[in-house]
């Protein structure tokens, strides 16, 4: 019961309170580049969620495995580097011969996230954070990174078709007004702090 | 030299240097066999169509972009659809494809409104968001006449080319720019906007169906549905339905005996053609 306890405090916390974009900072340029319309949003998000998990799954048994057992655990960037971009490559080579339709709606994003900082630095912290102990948990953990990565972009595409309609300061148009709208949503996500230590009395 | 080198641990360079290679090396022949494997046989004719297409996706064809309308001509779909590439584009796909040439059906997009600020008045004033989309749904938008143009500019901000201007309360399609795409016609949410073919030699400048005198309160350039047009043209090719006067334009001729007759002045005599040619 505890285990299962601690898979949903790690998922709620990745999600809203430690969420990567919002709050770490990590994949802002997708985050601003592929946020215009909606569907786009969507289908990046997703495409998040599954390359995270993908490359969670790849690096988490060669950092115990490889680098550990070598001594080489300053050698993580690296490595991780290497092999999310081969891992990336790969599923799209596949995914193009097997599953054309799911190549054609995730095609043009796979290769965008390749080295994605937020896909890396869910593999790297994964590592780190003291609440993930196992794989199970470091798949989880990923899954609520990949979930509040989505969740951000579908807020923030609505954000900006607003910004959009709305008639703003000649100087504002553009990007500026876009960054701002991001730090206001930014903001937000701060009034999530607290929220899962007070849910589970921790 | 030595003493430096000895100061390094060798060993542990020589492990980093071998795992970070070995992962790498294992990743580019996982790859390498991969792409060999699960290679996807490509079609070469759709490469060639591909080239041969303009480029600018705007889905004038009929299909979702350039590489859309390449698969499906490789796939048997008609060679003449790019309306911005033309009869060059569409002879070089007929060549590839080894059937016999057909001339692109060019067309043009024409505004069917003439409600410019003399002729119709606002009901209110809008202070909203200034899209024709936003204002359509406050009671149909502020203009009179319901069925006309808004001229907030949907349509010129859509326009790929840029053909499209807003004056006098009305948006104005630049003719010889126009490629005749069809994207402001689907934008345009008051649908006044008609793609009609580059032969048209009478258009019809409006799209109110009210009954004669509403629509002449509400503007004074409307057609009011006389079918004095319909009974003057001498190849039959108007005819009125729903109070708006349609013409057939591949009847027409463009001899003008409907626009003496018309008592609003709501139909035009163009040539697109002649425009397109630099006349």
């Amino acid at each position: 019961m505890d285990f299962f306890k601690g898979l949903v405090i790690i998922i709620m916390s990745q999600i809203l309170v430690d969420n990567y974009v919002l709050r770490q900072f990590l994949g802002i340029c997708p985050f601003l580049g592929v946020s215009k319309k909606l569907n786009q949003a969507v289908g990046m998000g997703f495409s998040v969620i599954f390359v995270m998990l993908m490359a969670t799954a790849v690096t988490w048994p060669i950092q115990l495995y490889i680098l550990d057992k070598n001594g080489l655990g300053y050698m993580q960037t690296i490595v991780f580097i290497l092999v999310i971009a081969a891992l990336v490559q790969f599923v799209e080579i596949v995914l193009k011969k097997f599953i054309p339709a799911l190549h054609k709606s995730l095609g043009v994003y796979l290769p965008l996230i390749t080295t994605n900082c937020a896909v890396l630095g869910v593999t790297i912290n994964n590592m780190n954070d003291e609440r993930v102990t196992c794989f199970a948990e470091s798949m989880v953990s990923s899954l609520g990174v990949g979930l509040g990565f989505l969740l951000a972009m579908v807020i923030f595409a609505g954000v900006r078709s607003r910004i959009d309609e709305s008639e703003i300061p000649e100087r504002f148009k553009g990007l500026p007004a876009t960054l701002i709208a991001a730090s206001f949503v930014s903001l937000s996500f701060f009034g999530f702090d607290g929220l899962v230590e007070n849910i589970f009395k921790l | 030299m030595a003493e430096i080198l000895n100061s390094l641990d060798t060993q542990n360079i020589l492990m980093a240097l071998l795992v970070v290679g070995l992962v790498g090396l294992i990743a580019g022949i996982v790859l390498a066999l991969a792409s060999r494997f699960f290679e996807v046989p490509m079609d070469e004719t759709i490469t060639k169509v591909r080239e041969c297409l303009p480029g600018a996706n705007c889905g004038a064809c009929g299909y979702a972009g350039c590489d859309e309308y390449a698969k499906a001509v490789a796939e048997g779909a008609k060679t003449n659809l790019c309306i911005p590439g033309a009869d060059s584009v569409a002879a070089q796909i007929a060549e590839i494809m080894g059937v016999s040439a057909e001339d692109v059906i060019e067309a043009e997009a024409v505004v069917k409104c003439n409600g410019n600020c003399n002729a119709t008045c606002n009901q209110f004033i809008y202070d909203g968001i200034n899209t024709c989309q936003a204002s359509t749904t406050l009671y149909g938008g502020p203009s009179a006449c319901k069925y006309g143009c808004i001229g907030c500019g949907d349509c010129a901000a859509a326009c790929p080319s840029g053909a499209i201007c807003i004056a006098d309360g009305i948006a104005h399609i630049n003719t010889k720019i126009c490629t005749g795409c069809g994207i402001c016609a689907k934008t345009c949410p008051k649908k006044v906007i008609e793609i009609v073919p580059q032969v048209a030699r009478t258009i019809v400048l409006c799209n109110n169906k009210e009954k004669g005198a509403v629509a002449r309160k509400n503007c004074q350039n409307a057609c009011i549905g006389c079918k004095k047009c319909e009974l003057n043209c001498p190849e039959k090719a108007i005819t009125v339905v729903d109070n708006l006067a349609r013409v057939d334009y591949a009847k027409c001729t463009g001899c003008g005996i409907c626009v003496e007759n018309c008592p609003t002045k709501c139909l035009k005599v163009v040539d697109f053609v002649a425009i397109e040619n630099g006349k």
